[in-house]
């Protein structure tokens, strides 16, 4: 079985800080990290494998130092890594990258399953994954919390829903965005570090995915991001005090005034 | 303090540091409330090859040495000694057969040492023969192809979870200590039994029974090095492995220091943190510095076993004598910054407290620690 993990690599989430001004992430300084969400994608790539062989590609889009990411994903157990990294990709929205992710899968071709991360701790749009099965013309199943089926044609998975979980069967290749409940992700291995720092991430570029230059980047992205900011903290509220009976009364009578 | 690690020593450490806060840290109260045994971190430290930090490459091992050994212990006994105790306690099981096993004994038992896959138990002390180790009974008769234990192992740390134990048997009564030879005794020999679990005050997350032979028949390609040789075998281990004591009561104190220190911000009294006390600060500085004191002292003992040293009894008996009773009063006094919080068991350092004394006693109380220590340095001087 041959699986590819889609990773991002993003700012550690411990310790976000947004500039007060400009309202963006403050990068400088910040630990890079594998999106957590990605983790469990990883995790559930190799035991996949583990248990089927097969092969795990890792593939990245993004800038140059992304291959940290990568180099950790083949510490964890992945085969290969790929990092998608161009100039040409910056100011990619969820369209445009998809776009991207999809064409440089087309790339490496034989493929079952891909696995992604439900959403990126960064942006947390939750798009791409099924922005990529979109790009590829194939089905997704998005919040798996189990892969409980699987063969060479077919996939049997649960979805997780608000108040239960989907079973859903699909036929393969398929893409699943998976959630937290689907594993715990192993702790890296001495030798499987010794084994990342050692590997040698692909290295693709635009001229290499044969992508429509046009749907690429900012040029390709229908979105455009308008503005960011850190909605302003809630005041606290008015407090009433005295005896119980004269409280509830009090409220009763501001209900009345400013709610009712 | 900068200790000049390695590459391949500071990703050692830190990944064990990893797995100690993560992994071991959050279930530490509750492995020493039920005393079972870790078996869940066992198999995480397994899988993340933490076990072969100082075995050979040739056996599957990382390659590196004792000092390597002590970061992996040192990491772990800061979240729990007696979690720490199953790793360390393999190490000390191990050595007789790293240090003195023959090229088959070595393939057949270090790689899956390494992988985690089986652990080891070291078997020197009996009822009888404790601090006198020289009055072991446990005796070993050659017959044929086989040699045959008959003696009971007191408080053996890992026995009963480990597959692997070296022995210390007599095979030769008429020539004293000189009549001591090592053996390796695996798990489900005939006439191999296991004692009830002792119930201890610290490290109760570590096993510890008896090891009991009765007519117990192992190969005679189970001996280590030669008949005659148990003593120095025995000896030579736990030259070794001391540092590791050392290793093991550094990560204690330092776990302790961590919640003291935690503490003493949080804690309000008089209107401002504790910490802003000069009583609480002195206390905390006298800690720090004892506990870098102690910690300078082993990881240069262990840098010394691993570059070939030859006699290094004094130096790792300074270094066990010296940071076990840094541990001991480290975690006494972190108690005492925590004041009667501390002293309640739903906080940890009364934990530390309790996991350190052991290391005071085993591998060679430290009175007799300070016995060696003398010894040699009067020796040293006849020698000038």
């Amino acid at each position: 079985m041959n699986i590819i993990v889609c990773i991002k690599q993003v700012p550690n989430t411990t310790d976000v800080r947004i500039d007060p001004v400009t309202n963006t992430l403050i990068r400088d300084g910040v630990e890079s990290v594998i999106n957590p969400f990605d983790a469990y994608a990883i995790e559930e790539a190799v035991r996949l494998k583990e248990r089927l062989g097969g092969k795990v590609t890792a593939v990245t889009m993004g800038p140059p130092q992304a291959e940290n990411a990568l180099k950790e994903a083949i510490g964890l157990g992945c085969d290969e890594g790929i990092l998608v990294s161009d100039r040409k990709f910056a100011g990619s929205d969820t369209w445009a990258t998809s776009y991207t992710l999809a064409c440089a899968i087309k790339k490496i071709g034989d493929y079952d399953v891909i696995l992604c991360g439900k959403q990126a701790s960064d942006g947390d749009t939750a798009q791409v994954g099924p922005g990529i099965s979109a790009h590829l013309d194939i089905p997704q199943v998005t919040y798996v919390k189990k892969i409980s089926e699987i063969n060479e044609h077919t996939a049997k998975v649960e979805r997780m829903t608000e108040e239960g979980y989907d079973i859903v069967e699909t036929p393969l290749p398929c893409l699943f965005t998976v959630v937290k409940e689907i594993n715990t992700p192993r702790m890296p291995s001495l030798k499987g570090m010794m084994r990342a720092k050692a590997a040698k991430p692909l290295k693709w570029t635009a001229d290499d995915l044969e992508a429509d230059p046009a749907a690429l980047g900012l040029d390709g992205s229908p979105t455009r991001v308008v503005k960011i900011f850190t909605p302003e903290a809630r005041k606290g509220g008015e407090m009433i005090s005295g005896a119980p009976a004269d409280v509830a009364k009090e409220l009763a009578e501001l209900l009345k005034g400013e709610v009712l | 303090m900068d200790y000049l690690l390695t590459e391949q020593q500071t990703m050692i450490r830190d990944l064990a540091r990893k797995i100690a806060q993560e992994k071991i840290k959050p279930v530490a109260a509750h492995y020493d409330e039920t005393e079972e045994f870790a078996w869940p971190i066992m198999k995480i430290l397994g899988d993340s090859d933490l076990f072969g930090v100082y075995i050979p490459e040739t056996y599957g091992g990382l390659g590196g040495g004792i000092m390597d050994m002590c970061l992996v212990t040192e990491e772990l006994s800061r979240a729990c000694g007696g979690i720490a105790l199953g790793y360390a306690g393999t190490g000390l099981g191990t050595l007789p057969i790293l240090l003195h096993g023959s090229e088959e004994q070595k393939k057949k038992y270090l790689p899956e040492i390494a992988k985690g896959k089986k652990l080891a138990a070291f078997c020197l002390t009996e009822a009888e023969a404790g601090s006198d180790a020289g009055s072991i009974r446990t005796t070993a008769r050659k017959e044929g192809d086989k040699y045959v234990l008959n003696g009971t192992k007191q408080w053996i740390t890992n026995a009963g979870e480990a597959d692997i134990y070296t022995v210390i048997a007599i095979t030769d009564k008429t020539k004293g200590i000189r009549g001591a030879s090592a053996f390796i005794v695996e798990k489900g020999a005939k006439g191999m039994d296991f004692g009830k679990k002792e119930k201890k005050m610290g490290i109760r997350a570590s096993a510890t029974r008896e090891v009991i032979f009765t007519d117990c028949e192992i190969p005679a390609a189970n001996l280590i090095s030669k008949e005659g040789m148990g003593f120095i075998v025995a000896l030579k281990t736990l030259d070794t492995s001391r540092p590791g004591v050392a290793a093991q009561a550094v990560g204690i104190a330092q776990g302790a220091l961590d919640c003291a220190l935690d503490y003493s911000r949080t804690r309000v009294q008089f209107g401002a943190p504790i910490s802003s006390f000069q009583a609480v600060q002195h206390m905390l500085a006298d800690m720090g510095t004892q506990l870098e004191a102690a910690r300078a002292l082993t990881y240069a003992t262990a840098r010394m076993s691993d570059s070939g040293a030859k006699a290094m009894s004094k130096d790792s008996a300074m270094a066990k004598l010296f940071a076990s009773d840094m541990a001991m009063k480290v975690t006494t006094d972190a108690v005492q910054i925590l004041g009667g919080y501390g002293y309640m068991r739903d906080y940890p350092v009364e934990k530390y407290m309790r996991d350190a004394k052991i290391t005071q006693i085993y591998e060679g109380t430290n009175q007799i620690q300070r016995n060696v220590i003398a010894a040699n340095m009067i020796k040293e001087t006849l020698k000038k």
